[in-house]
C-alpha cells in the first residue's frame, strides 16, 4: 500500500504541516542537541580512553571489559541498586495501593488525610536527605528514640552496612503519596455502575475488590511500577547526602558511581560506559515489563486516541 | 480534568456505602473508626519527620544531644534562623535559586507550549512518531547525556554560570510538553475554526486563543518546574564552582560539611526548614493544580 500521509494533498494541509514543524521545531532542536547527540557521544566515548584531557582514544569494548570483569565498584553498585529496587518498588506499589484504598472510602475529613500523605512526596532534595540523615542518627535521632520504647537497642542506621538499605527504604516509602495520588485517580475513574451491578448480584466488599477494582486499576498500576522502576534506578541525591556511598559502599548506588567516576576521578569515558549500563538495564526491565503487561494490564474499551 | 480537581476536595462514594442509604449500620461506624485508626497512625509517621525538624531547629545544641529525647525544646531559639544567614550566604543561595527558577520556568513555559500546541493541534507527517520519541526520552537516565552536557557547556564557556540550566529549557521538556498537549487536545475544535474563519493565523490562534485558555496547565508546570529547580542538586553540583553562584540545594549540602560541622543540627535544620517551605506553601496553595497535573498523567496512560 502506498503511504498516504507521505505528502499533503491540498495547499492548506501543506500550510498546516508546515506550521506544525515550525511550532516543534525547537523540541527538535532540543532532542538532537541535547538527547540524542549526546547520547551517541556518550556510546561513543565509552569505547574510548578519554580523562577530560586530549581526544579519546579508541579503545574498542576494554573498559566494558574492565567493567564486567575487574571493577569492584561496579559490583557495588549493582548489588546496591538492585536492593534498593527490590526492596523499595513492591512496598511502594503495594503501600501505595493500600492507602489510596483507604482514602477512596467515604469519610469525613478525608483531604486533610489526602494533603498529610501528599506532602512528603512533594519534598524531596537536599534538606529532606539532611532532616532524614539526623532522624537516623544513632545516638539522638528520633527512629532510635521511638524504637528504645519498644525495647530496640539503638541500631545505627548509616553507618551499619546491614542496617543502610532499611534506612532508604524507610525513607524512600515516607514519599508514598505520590504513588497513592495517582492511584487515587484511578480508582475514581472507575465507573460506579460497575459497582452497583456487582453489589445487585450480590458480590460483597472483597469480591469487588479483587474482581472490579484491582482489575480497573490495573493500568494504574502498570503505570506507578514503571515510573517508580525509572526512576529507582536512578537514585542519588538522598545517598550523596546521607551516605556518600558508604559504609563500605553499601549505598554506591549506580548514580553515585558515575558521579564519582565522572567529576571526581574525571574518567570520563569509563563514566559513559556505566551510564550506558545503567541504560540499558533500565530500559531492558522497562521493555519487559511492557511486554508482561498483555497479560495483567486490562484497558476497558482500549482505544487509542491522539 | 475534572477529576484531578475533586481529588482532594471530594472523596468519591463508595457504592456499598451509598446502597445502605442513611442509615448507619454499626458495621459501618467499626469500619470508619478502623480507617481512622489506621489513617491516624500514617499520618503520625509522615509527620513525626518535619515535626522533629522544626523542634530541632528551635533547640540550643545541648538539647540536641541529650538522652532521652527532648521533644519540644525548653526555650525558642529563634535566632537559629536569623544565624544561618549571618554564617552563611543563605540570602544569596536563596537569590540563585530564585534566578534559576524563573528563567528555566520561563524556558520551559514557552518551549513547551510551541511543542504542545504543535503536536496538539497541527497535523503534520511523523507527528505521532515524534511525539512517542518525545515520551521515550522520559525513560532516558540524565545520567547518559551528563557527560557530553559537561563537555558542551565547557567548550561554549557556560560552565560557573546559569546558562545550563535555563538556556536548554527553552527548547521543551518532555514531561511540560506532554501536560500542554493533553490540555490543548481538550480545547474545543470550533474555537479554533471560528477564529480561523476570522482569518487569524495560527501563531494568533496559540498566543491569543489557546494560551490566555490554559492558565491551569501554565500554572501546574510553573509549579513543577518551580520544584524541579528549587531541589536539583546533580546539575548545580556539575556546572557551578564558585560558592557565591550557588543554589539553596547546593549551599545547603555546602554547609552540610564545612560551615558548620555535622554536629551544630539545629543550625542545619533551621536552614533546611527555609529551603522546604517555599516548596511545602506552594504545595498547600495549589494543591490542586499539582494534584490535576499528577493526574493527567496518571490517568491517561
Amino acid at each position: 500500500m502506498a503511504l498516504k500521509f507521505q505528502t499533503p494533498k491540498s495547499g492548506l494541509a501543506r500550510r498546516e504541516a508546515l506550521e506544525g514543524y515550525l511550532f516543534i521545531l525547537p523540541w527538535i532542536l532540543g532532542f538532537l542537541m541535547f538527547r540524542f547527540g549526546p547520547m551517541l557521544y556518550s556510546l561513543f566515548l565509552s569505547f574510548t580512553d578519554y580523562a577530560a584531557r586530549g581526544a579519546p582514544q579508541l579503545i574498542g569494548f576494554e573498559n566494558y571489559v574492565y567493567m564486567f570483569t575487574k571493577d569492584p565498584r561496579f559490583l557495588d553498585s549493582i548489588r546496591s541498586t538492585f536492593a534498593f529496587v527490590v526492596g523499595y518498588l513492591p512496598l511502594n506499589l503495594s503501600i501505595g495501593l493500600a492507602i489510596a484504598l483507604l482514602m477512596n472510602q467515604r469519610v469525613r475529613g478525608i483531604f486533610v488525610f489526602r494533603s498529610i500523605y501528599y506532602l512528603p512526596a512533594v519534598t524531596s532534595g537536599v534538606a529532606v536527605a539532611i532532616l532524614w540523615q539526623f532522624v537516623f542518627h544513632k545516638q539522638w535521632g528520633i527512629l532510635n528514640a521511638i524504637l528504645m520504647v519498644f525495647g530496640v537497642e539503638p541500631i545505627g542506621w548509616l553507618v551499619d552496612p546491614k542496617w543502610v538499605m532499611v534506612a532508604f527504604v524507610i525513607m524512600s516509602i515516607w514519599g508514598v503519596g505520590g504513588s497513592m495520588i495517582i492511584y487515587l485517580a484511578g480508582l475514581q475513574s472507575i465507573p460506579t455502575e460497575l459497582y452497583e451491578s456487582a453489589a445487585i448480584d450480590g458480590a460483597n466488599r472483597v469480591r469487588q475488590l479483587w474482581h472490579i477494582t484491582l482489575p480497573m486499576l490495573t493500568p494504574t498500576i502498570f503505570f506507578v511500577l514503571i515510573t517508580g522502576l525509572i526512576g529507582a534506578f536512578q537514585i542519588f541525591e538522598s545517598a550523596y547526602v546521607m551516605t556518600g556511598g558508604g559504609p563500605q559502599y553499601a549505598t554506591y548506588f549506580f548514580g553515585l558511581n558515575i558521579y564519582f567516576t565522572a567529576f571526581q576521578s574525571l574518567r570520563f569515558a569509563y563514566a559513559s560506559t556505566l551510564a550506558w549500563m545503567l541504560f540499558a538495564i533500565i530500559a531492558a526491565l522497562t521493555i519487559f515489563v511492557f511486554g508482561t503487561s498483555r497479560r495483567w494490564v486490562f484497558y476497558a474499551g482500549a482505544r487509542e486516541d491522539v | 480534568m475534572t477529576t484531578g480537581a475533586q481529588i482532594l476536595t471530594k472523596s468519591s462514594a463508595v457504592p456499598a456505602v451509598r446502597a445502605a442509604g442513611l442509615r448507619v449500620s454499626r458495621r459501618q461506624v467499626v469500619q470508619a473508626s478502623v480507617t481512622y485508626a489506621l489513617l491516624v497512625a500514617g499520618s503520625v509517621f509522615l509527620m513525626v519527620p518535619f515535626f522533629w525538624m522544626l523542634s530541632t531547629s528551635l533547640k540550643t545544641l545541648a538539647e540536641v544531644q541529650t538522652w532521652p529525647i527532648v521533644w519540644i525544646p525548653s526555650q525558642f531559639i529563634w535566632e537559629n534562623y536569623p544565624a544561618v544567614f549571618q554564617k552563611t550566604p543563605f540570602g544569596r543561595y536563596i537569590l540563585n535559586s530564585l534566578t534559576i527558577a524563573s528563567g528555566g520556568i520561563i524556558g520551559t513555559l514557552i518551549g513547551s507550549s510551541l511543542a504542545g500546541f504543535g503536536f496538539a493541534r497541527l497535523r503534520f507527517p511523523g507527528r505521532n512518531v515524534l511525539f512517542f520519541i518525545n515520551l521515550t526520552t522520559l525513560m532516558l537516565p540524565a545520567w547518559v547525556v551528563i557527560v557530553p552536557h559537561f563537555m558542551m557547556f565547557s567548550y561554549v564557556g557556560w560552565l560557573d554560570t546559569y546558562l545550563p540550566f535555563i538556556v536548554p529549557a527553552f527548547f521543551g521538556n518532555a514531561y511540560h510538553i506532554f501536560l500542554f498537549r493533553q490540555w490543548f487536545l481538550g480545547i474545543p475544535r470550533e474555537l479554533e475554526d471560528a477564529a480561523r474563519i476570522d482569518g487569524c493565523s495560527t501563531p494568533r490562534i496559540y498566543a491569543q486563543i489557546f494560551m490566555p485558555l490554559s492558565k491551569p496547565v501554565i500554572a501546574t508546570v510553573a509549579i513543577f518546574a518551580f520544584f524541579y529547580y528549587w531541589n536539583d542538586l546533580i546539575y548545580p553540583l556539575v556546572y557551578l564552582q564558585s560558592q557565591m553562584k550557588f543554589p539553596v540545594s547546593l549551599g545547603l549540602r555546602m554547609f552540610q560539611t564545612a560551615h558548620m560541622g555535622v554536629v551544630d543540627m539545629p543550625k542545619m535544620m533551621a536552614a533546611s526548614m527555609m529551603a522546604l517551605l517555599p516548596c511545602v506553601l506552594l504545595f498547600f496553595f495549589a494543591q490542586r493544580l499539582f494534584v490535576q497535573g499528577v493526574v493527567i498523567t496518571g490517568v491517561e496512560k
